[in-house]
């Protein structure tokens, strides 16, 4: 019998033995044993099956009242693990007798994904039916209807599957207190993915809330392995004391996953993403398997890999694309086809990433490299959802660097290495959103609201000064010119409580609840060629950013969806599309979706790179390439920095190679043409990879540094990441995009901008504005504070930058060269291919605007 | 069209266009400067908008009107003229002036003092503002030029108007440029939006049909520091 969900895999044949599963728990105070009620025990023993030892351990601790964190690898069957505590409970739960009141959720289920609560709710079902328990287990997410959302709050199941954001809208209501005062369970899944966002800020306050209104609340944390356990142990339990922390029970890894790299015939390129050269020797591995899952890095990477396959693809093998853009109706349809086995091949990117079964996938191919370990883990264990069979895999390296990177990643799985990124201290706009949403749901005293949200991991350090600027700002903006009192969102009653002053903040509110902020997209429609702009009806194929779609004239070729379309032009809020040429096809670029190289996986690649022993795992013609730095110029030791320069055209060059990540790397490169400018070396410009940051200008870089104006130490000082970085950040179009998400989350404006479209025309008013006004008047506004903070954190990657910083005091290494070195070439061929992204985009637009007016003033 | 008469200096940030035959200087802070009346127009203030929206709920940094104020004192003091003309909607709403805080008002009044001050009647304010100085009006005409906040329908030679909000958007290089503009063709004008929180409408969107010729039409960008003369045919909706 094969079975393929991950419910069911987590019972295994009895007469197999537990192998390779073995639970690790910590040391328990009381010896428990696991008590799993008669029905429980009979279904088991009819199925011919046996519960694993972790999922009894994670019973008994729940029996004795204790909150646990379940690390396991995909396929170990976390999922009953999860449910197992509340099962067996509401089986034995007395029946509710007539005429009483009905009772409130007993069980709280929350996952990042809706996809995977539905999920959850069909695989849960089965077994709940089989085994005779009168338990109701129902689904809420932003897809139900709003009959059913109220016949829930009336009369609750039993097992609630939801959001995070419906989580906060729930116990925003009034009657949030009646819903949760029966819960005893919350069960977080893929916990290690909910925590490392502003999402997981606003799930820690929500939990917070949750243990106000039932003390006794036990939690239970679903999550794949990570570096540091002890911070999801803390997130899951009320820090009070602070430290306090959830207990553990380790599932250890299953099988080792079989990955290799592809060692291919053809020639590695030097540089670019698109991995064009292995397209025939991915065909043939297709072909080869039953089903392959093949991942990419980015949207873009995944149009263009699944356009080259079909070219390639002779035997019309039925091969499909999946991304977070296309229609919804789209997706589900080729994830049914993938669940019912019916595709020999899916492209996708991270939008599958989260643990979903689709059927019966043999093989992973993962595309360009995988920028961190943990990631390449979980992709990988998608292949062959069987915690006990090994999982195959094989890495494509889009370039050189990329070879580097994903042997380095290689070794990494084998030694199961885990780099997810470290847990940021919780931020003051969600903080502003749950502060609202908590007078929504009543009045609010607030110390006991600071001691509530203390509670929280993320927010365990947080001063109450901090707190009270927060609640000053949903009161009355928090400005120090205070003349909006009268127009305060809430304001303190003569009891001293925070109460909402009409209901009309409490229904704005719920249409704007939740942290994750959507760039401008327009629908993709679809139409006959011959009918243009004028063509009605077609169908919508996904959405495209709006600013990808403001460069398109019409008549532009681009790819998406997996199609050639040809743009027609923009109607209302529609992109209006035909059917294109293969001529000229420009590749739509998206924001999103390109994950930095992780620091772990940096310092494997300059370990490899500063020791020739290792190149022997590496293709000929890579040990080759660094064979040939190391004569022309220099391999840096695993912990200095290269920086080399020499002239190349008519500009002078300067490449070194940090390997801390492109944002990194982009923000280095702000910095150092604002010194460099200073010491008049007149830089022109400058490109950013995950590798390597070069910059070209004028002068002569090398000359100044041997003359010491500046010394590369000086250049390199950690000090730019002062004066420099704040001059630098208050102009830039970062901190204006993250100042805009930090409005839109903490309330400052709305997601839909009241009265825009009342009109009629398009007026469009941009957050920018309110961002120049609030930063030349109130650059200390707490709203500002929360911007820096986060632009810190994320977009720039000031952190890693400034850890790099000083790691290589005393380190530099400068060789100036006569020509471009081996290593410099991939760097330099983006030059002029990559577009320019972030700070420099202004002076682009600038550049542009110029152009266009020096071409009027000579007409 | 682009001569420098030596009679009439042009800051470094303005471009001097011709209006049914009367000089005018585009200006990269958003005003219109009249050399031969030394007269300067600006339009659609929209002071106190952040404040009328705090009333709906939406509570933005209550620092538009001194932002625009402070803007709109930098270009008196650079072109000193003896009449300016403020071409309506310059409160975002008719109780704006009552709101205005006492700082700001005093502020206000001071650059008025010594000028003769005309506020155009716009559909957000269409009554005088309240407390203040300076002749409220429907419009004004002055020499060939007429002074009005809603553009008429028709081809009216020396209209100067605002009401609209124009921008331009150009893309150059793969990339996308979008900022506020003058729009003329040679016989009428509309003028950009002044107020710190206002938004745009681009200048090739249906509100505009009818009102320029399109062949001669021009929009006078407002980049950072200069103003960019575009020719209509460059120009991109959206």
């Amino acid at each position: 019998m094969i079975l393929f969900c991950s419910f069911c895999l987590a019972i295994r044949p009895a007469r197999a033995t537990c192998g390779s599963v073995t639970a690790k728990p910590e040391p328990l105070h009381e010896t428990a044993v696991a008590r799993l009620p008669e029905p429980f025990l009979k279904w088991f023993a009819g199925k011919g099956w046996t519960p694993r030892a972790h999922q009894l351990e994670l019973l008994s601790r729940a029996q004795a009242g204790q909150s646990t964190l379940l690390i396991a690898p995909t396929g170990a069957g976390k999922t009953l693990a999860g449910f197992l505590p509340s099962l067996t409970e509401l089986a034995i739960r007395p029946k509710r007798k007539p005429g009483q009141a009905h009772r409130g959720i007993h069980t709280l289920y929350i996952s990042p994904l809706k996809a995977l609560a539905v999920d959850i709710e069909r695989n849960l079902g089965k077994p709940v039916a089989e085994i005779g328990l009168a338990v109701a287990i129902e689904t809420r997410t932003g897809d139900t209807p709003t009959h059913k959302r109220q016949r829930q709050k009336l009369v609750p199941p039993d097992i609630l599957l939801t959001t995070p954001e419906q989580l906060a809208l729930l116990i925003a209501s009034g009657d949030a207190k009646r819903f949760f005062e029966d819960l005893r369970y919350v069960i977080f899944d893929e916990l290690h993915s909910l925590v490392t966002s502003k999402r997981g800020h606003l799930l820690a306050l929500g939990l917070a809330r949750l243990r106000a209104i039932v003390p006794g609340l036990q939690t239970i944390g679903l999550s794949a392995t990570v570096a540091e356990p002890d911070e999801l142990r803390r997130w899951l339990v009320a820090q009070n004391p602070p430290g306090n922390m959830a207990g553990l029970v380790t599932v250890a890894g299953g099988a080792k996953p079989d990955i290799s790299i592809l060692e291919s015939e053809e020639r590695v390129p030097w540089a670019g993403h698109s991995a064009r050269y292995a397209i025939p020797e991915i065909y043939e591995e297709i072909r080869r398997h039953r089903t392959t899952l093949l991942f990419v890095n980015t949207r873009s990477q995944a149009e263009m890999l699944f356009q080259e396959l079909w070219r390639a693809n002779e035997d019309a093998l039925p091969i499909a694309l999946h991304h977070g853009s296309l229609d919804v109706g789209q997706r589900r349809r080729v994830e049914k086809a993938m669940a019912d086995n019916a595709l020999r091949a899916i492209v996708a990117t991270s939008t599958l990433d989260l643990g979903i079964d689709w059927g019966d996938v043999d093989l992973v191919i993962h595309v360009g490299a995988p920028k961190g370990a943990s990631r390449l883990a979980q992709r990988i264990g998608r292949a062959n959802h069987r915690m006990d069979e090994p999982s195959k895999a094989i890495l494509i390296p889009a370039n050189r660097f990329e070879v580097l990177e994903c042997r380095a990643a290689l070794d990494a799985n084998y030694l199961g290495a885990q780099d997810t990124p470290p847990l940021l201290a919780g931020a003051l706009d969600v903080l502003a959103q749950h502060v609202l949403g908590t007078a929504c749901a009543g009045p609010f005293e607030a110390q006991a609201l600071y001691e509530e949200v203390r509670t929280a991991a993320p927010y365990a350090a947080l001063s109450r000064a901090s707190f009270d600027q927060v609640v000053e700002f949903v009161a009355t903006g928090g400005y120090a010119l205070r003349n909006y009192e009268r127009y305060a969102r809430i304001r303190r009653t003569k009891e001293g409580l925070w109460r909402i002053t009409h209901p009309r903040i409490a229904q704005q509110y719920r249409l704007n609840v939740g942290t994750i902020v959507e760039m401008p997209e327009l629908n993709v429609r679809y139409v006959r060629s011959s009918r243009g702009l004028a063509g009605h009806g077609g169908r919508v194929l996904g959405k495209v950013e709006e600013y990808f779609a403001e460069t398109l004239r019409p008549g532009d070729n681009f790819l998406f969806a997996g199609k050639i379309l040809r743009f027609e032009g923009i109607r209302e809020n529609e992109c209006v599309v035909s059917a294109g040429t293969s001529a000229n096809i420009i590749v739509p670029s998206y924001a999103g979706g390109k994950f930095p190289l992780s620091t772990y996986l940096a310092d494997q690649v300059r370990a490899m790179l500063a020791d020739p022993d290792r190149w022997s795992t590496l293709p000929e013609q890579v040990s080759d390439w660094l064979r040939l730095q190391k004569e022309k110029s220099i391999l840096p030791k695993r912990g200095d920095l290269l920086v080399e320069t020499f002239p190349r055209g008519d500009r002078h060059h300067m490449v070194c190679y940090p390997f801390e990540g492109r944002l990194a790397h982009q923000t280095l490169g702000m910095l150092l043409t604002r010194r460099l400018e200073r010491a008049e070396a007149r830089p022109l410009g400058f490109v950013a990879t995950d590798y390597s940051l070069a910059i070209w200008a004028l002068d002569d870089m090398g000359a100044l540094f041997r003359a010491k104006k500046p010394s590369l130490a000086e250049l390199f000082d950690e000090d730019m990441l002062g004066d420099d970085l704040e001059a630098w950040l208050n102009d830039s179009w970062m901190l204006k995009r993250t100042f805009r998400n930090c409005a839109v989350i903490s309330g400052l404006i709305e997601k839909r901008f009241p009265g825009q479209e009342k009109t009629g025309r398009q007026v469009t008013v941009s957050a920018d504005l309110f961002y120049d006004v609030l930063r030349s008047h109130e650059p200390d506004h707490i709203l500002l504070q929360a911007t820096r903070a986060d632009a810190g954190a994320g977009l720039l990657d000031v952190g890693r930058l400034g850890d790099m910083l000083s790691r290589v005091r005393g380190r530099i290494v400068h060789k100036p060269l006569e020509r471009i070195s081996p290593l410099a070439v991939p760097v330099m061929l983006e030059i002029g291919r990559e577009q320019v992204n972030g700070g420099a985009n202004e002076s682009l637009l600038m550049e542009a605007a110029e152009l266009a007016g020096e071409a009027m003033g000579q007409a | 069209m682009n001569f420098v008469p030596a009679t009439v200096a042009v800051p470094d940030a303005a471009e001097l266009v011709s209006i049914a035959g009367e000089r005018a200087v585009c200006d990269a802070r958003g005003v219109l400067y009249f050399p031969e009346m030394d007269m300067l127009a600006v339009s659609d203030l929209h002071l106190e908008k952040g404040s009328s929206l705090a009333r709906r709920g939406a509570l933005l940094p209550p620092y538009d009107t001194i932002a625009t104020l402070a803007r709109l004192q930098e270009a008196l003091d650079l072109y000193r003229p003896r009449i300016v003309v403020s071409l309506g909607d310059s409160f975002h709403d008719g109780e704006g002036a009552s709101r205005l805080h006492p700082a700001f008002r005093e502020r206000l009044e001071a650059m008025m003092a010594g000028r003769d001050w005309f506020w155009i009647a716009g559909n957000h304010d269409p009554d005088a503002p309240a407390d203040l100085p300076g002749d409220t009006v429907r419009e004004l005409a002055i020499g060939t030029l007429l002074f009005r906040h809603e553009p008429s329908r028709i081809p009216v030679e020396g209209e100067i108007a605002g009401h609209l909000h124009p921008c331009a958007r150009i893309v150059q290089r793969g990339r996308s440029v979008r900022r506020r503009c003058f729009a003329s063709d040679g016989t009428r004008m509309v003028m950009p939006a002044f107020g710190a929180y206002t938004g745009s409408l681009n200048v090739l969107d249906r509100a505009y049909a009818g009102l320029f010729r399109r062949e001669s039409l021009m929009a006078y960008m407002m980049g950072r520091d200069r103003v960019f003369a575009i020719a209509g045919r460059m120009l991109r909706p959206g």
